[in-house]
């Protein structure tokens, strides 16, 4: 589904990624982890689109497409669907407003049909329903004044509505409290377990692949993946570190 | 979902407006024939005879002529503004200043784009781009829902509300105009405003009755597009005590005009517990992307709050001209009264808008609020200029005044001027003002969700100037959200 090959990129002149090379394939979760500015939200950023985030080398390819060739809205209308790490807040746009539009502007992309208001909102709110958030919630302006579990949390519920091919999370698990982790958990199980998809995990800890079992792991370290494995290698990183890992 | 109730609304409005202009032959008398080119007290009389006016009305216009005679040119307002020759223009000429069309596919391919944008449909863009026998075609579109409209029409008149062009009200109710006439803006008001006075071309009268609620929005919606925008229209509305009206003014679809300069006057007074929601569109040709050939508006428009518990609304949106000056200003003289002003003014590659507002609070306890939201992009260049004035006698009173500016690029500029001026200490005066940008996050997460560049600054200036839009009634507020996206165009990416 997805093929990264020797990625090198750079933000503001500073080489991040350095000939990194990955593969995903339809039904698989991959977990991303490794230290802090390793280049894992590069990666996603790069991915996505980015404005800044310029690829210096290297290809990607998405079900056959020259990923790179597209314009970021293009990418989301092809699949592409990015949990960010910080939600941005767009005052006076209610989430409702916001969704329906991005997703009527992709359908629209795709030569498909618009959802109508009731339609869009039949699915908005089961979406919200299944991740526990309250419709009103859905009706507030994008991410203003929610805290950092509920911005996270609103990312699962877009997901959940815009139903993507492929998600790169970005730590969606940070922030999130015992029991919300247990619920994006299932969520991103129900939404993207599925045969046709694929899911980029990145993460931290191993508390969210307790809920979502990666089919793989690999290591991001110094802009390339310095390792790879299976669900086991979450467990060792989270018990001997990255310092261990390298040496 | 709101779609289908919205166009049935609009296409009664409509109709409704039509068989109040062609009942009453609004525009009957203004044929081929037009005033010699310039400005003298000749032209004066002729538009004054062309009317059949009354000797007063005659009078009135004279005196402001000579008055006019005696200014200079403002040019205390942060625009830039080429000089305007007054005798290189005809003054009563409007229907030949629009060069007649054959059919669409003559029409600039740029104006189709957008009236497609905005889904006006093929007819009423035909009388929009002044294709010739258009308005016939037009007219029958909707002469179809004529049952409807007459059904309005006589609802209003039921209700006892005169609804007539300005002509017309100064033969039929020259008591009630002489009245008010030249109360709310004076005479000598301004320059353009002298102007007005005496050449104005036609425009429009409004009275409520006593206790009367308008029973539906007041429109020159359709008159505006079937005719032209007039030159210099004057528009009346008088609130007895205790009404109600709600009154549209303007258009979202973008016009061309060879006139250059509208100097309008809109003047409302509200008596004793009386309310007037007065709501504007504002779209005219601004100009080519260079800032050529655009309209320059300079409008006066002015509200008397003079009963007591009187309120006035003032919602404004602007995003066409060239250069816009204008104040919507209200005199709070009654008791409790109340003024409010809600604007949004976009300005985009060179165009310049000054706008804002005066709240004069001479009555006890009268309040105002200003709401200002000003979107600059391009080269243009955005003012807000707002005075909150307090008299000395006026004990309690209140405003609250909110600016907001937003950028896009780093071309464009937006300023803030507000002057104060408080003569009674208890009054309490807020003012909140900010600017911000379009952030690179806000422009990529929009983006990463789906939508393109354009789509994403509209849904972003949408959301930022959301406060006023929803002022607006509810057919108004869709176009004009349409209407901010396209105004921005192409000043991303
Ligand atoms: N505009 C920029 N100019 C220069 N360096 C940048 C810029 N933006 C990011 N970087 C650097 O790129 C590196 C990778 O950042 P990135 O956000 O991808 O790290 P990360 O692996 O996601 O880290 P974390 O685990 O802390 O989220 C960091 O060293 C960061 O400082
Ligand atoms: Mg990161």
């Amino acid at each position: 589904m997805l093929q990264i090959n020797n990625l090198h990129a750079t933000v503001g002149e500073k080489p991040i990624l350095k000939g990194l090379t990955l593969s995903l394939g339809a039904g698989e979760i991959h977990a991303i982890m490794g230290p802090n500015g390793a280049g894992k939200s590069t990666l996603g950023y790069v991915l996505s689109g980015r404005p800044g985030y310029e690829v210096t080398e290297g290809s990607v390819t998405f079900n056959g497409q020259d990923l790179l060739a597209l314009e970021p809205h293009e990418r989301a209308a092809a699949g592409l669907f990015l949990g960010f790490q910080y939600p941005v807040e767009i005052p006076g746009v209610s989430n409702v407003q916001f969704l329906r539009e991005a997703l009527n502007a992709q359908r629209k992309h795709r030569e498909e049909a618009p959802l109508s208001g009731a339609e869009f909102l039949k699915v908005a709110r089961e979406q919200a329903g299944a991740l526990g958030m309250d419709m009103d919630m859905l009706k507030r302006p994008v991410n203003v004044g929610f805290s950092g579990g509920e911005k996270k949390r609103n990312e699962m519920v877009q997901m959940g509505i815009i139903d993507p091919a492929l998600a790169i999370l970005d730590e969606t698990d940070s922030g999130l409290d015992i029991d919300a982790l247990r619920i994006v958990g299932d969520g991103i199980n129900r939404i993207m377990r599925r045969p046709d998809k694929a899911v980029l995990l990145i993460t931290h800890y191993q508390r969210l692949l307790d809920y979502v079992k990666p089919d793989f792991v690999h290591v991001l370290d110094g802009g390339r993946i310095t390792r790879t494995g299976g669900a086991e290698l979450a467990l060792e990183l989270e018990r001997d570190g990255y310092k261990e890992l390298a040496a | 979902m709101t779609d289908e109730i919205e166009v049935k609304d609009k296409a009664a409005w409509d109709a409704a407006e039509k068989v109040a202009d062609y009942e009453h032959g609004w525009s009957s008398d203004i044929e081929t024939d037009f005033a010699p080119k310039g400005l003298t007290e000749d032209t004066v009389r002729f538009i004054s005879a062309k009317k059949n006016e009354p000797e007063w009305m005659l009078d009135w216009r004279l005196k402001a002529f000579r008055h006019w005679l005696t200014m200079e040119t403002p040019d205390w307002a942060k625009l830039n503004i080429p000089p305007i020759d007054y005798q290189d223009a005809y003054y009563y000429a409007e229907p030949k200043a629009k060069p007649k069309l054959g059919s669409l596919d003559e029409v600039d391919p740029e104006i189709l784009r957008i009236y497609e944008k905005l889904g006006i449909p093929i007819a009423e863009q035909e009388v929009l781009a002044g294709v010739e026998g258009a308005r016939k075609v037009a007219v029958d579109a909707v002469f179809d829902s004529v049952s409807v409209a007459t059904t309005f029409r006589a609802e209003l008149e039921r209700a006892g509300v005169i609804f007539r062009s300005i002509s017309e009200a100064i033969k039929e109710y020259p008591d009630l105009v002489r009245k008010w006439l030249g109360k709310i803006v004076p005479m000598h008001d301004n320059y353009f405003a002298t102007l007005n006075c005496a050449v104005f071309s036609d425009g429009t009268f409004v009275y409520i009755p006593e206790g009367v609620r308008c029973p539906m929005e007041l429109s020159t919606y359709f008159r505006i597009n079937a005719e032209n925008t007039g030159q210099f229209e004057r528009t009346l509305i008088v609130a007895d005590k205790g009404s109600y009206v709600s009154y549209l003014e303007g258009c979202t679809a973008p016009m061309r005009d060879e006139n250059q300069l509208h100097a309008a006057v809109v003047e409302l007074v509200a008596l004793d517990d009386a309310e007037i929601k007065y709501s504007t569109v504002q779209n005219w040709y601004p100009g080519d992307a260079e800032g050529k050939g655009g309209i320059y508006n300079f409008v006066t428009k002015r509200a008397l709050c003079q009963g007591r518990n009187s309120k006035v609304s003032w919602t404004q949106v602007e995003t066409g001209s060239a250069v816009t000056w204008k104040y919507p200003s209200c005199v709070l003289n009654g008791e409790n009264s109340v003024g409010e002003f809600y604007s949004v003014a976009v300005t985009n590659n060179y165009q310049q808008a000054d706008t804002g507002t005066k709240m004069i609070h001479n009555g006890k306890g009268s309040r105002s609020t200003i709401v200002s939201k000003g979107i600059s992009a391009g080269h243009s260049n955005n003012t807000y200029r707002g005075l909150v004035r307090v008299a000395p006698n006026a004990e309690g009173v209140r405003n609250f005044t909110q600016c907001d500016s937003l950028l896009l690029g780093s071309l464009s500029g937006a300023h803030t001027v507000p002057y104060i001026e408080v003569r009674n200490p208890s009054a309490q005066i807020e003012h909140e003002a900010t600017t911000s940008k379009i952030s690179d996050d806000q422009m990529f997460y929009a983006m990463q969700r789906g939508l393109n560049a354009e789509e994403a600054v509209a849904l972003i200036v949408n959301g930022f100037a959301k406060e006023v839009l929803q002022q607006l009634p509810m057919e108004f507020a869709v176009e004009a959200q349409k209407l901010l996206g396209i105004s921005l165009e192409g000043s991303v990416g």
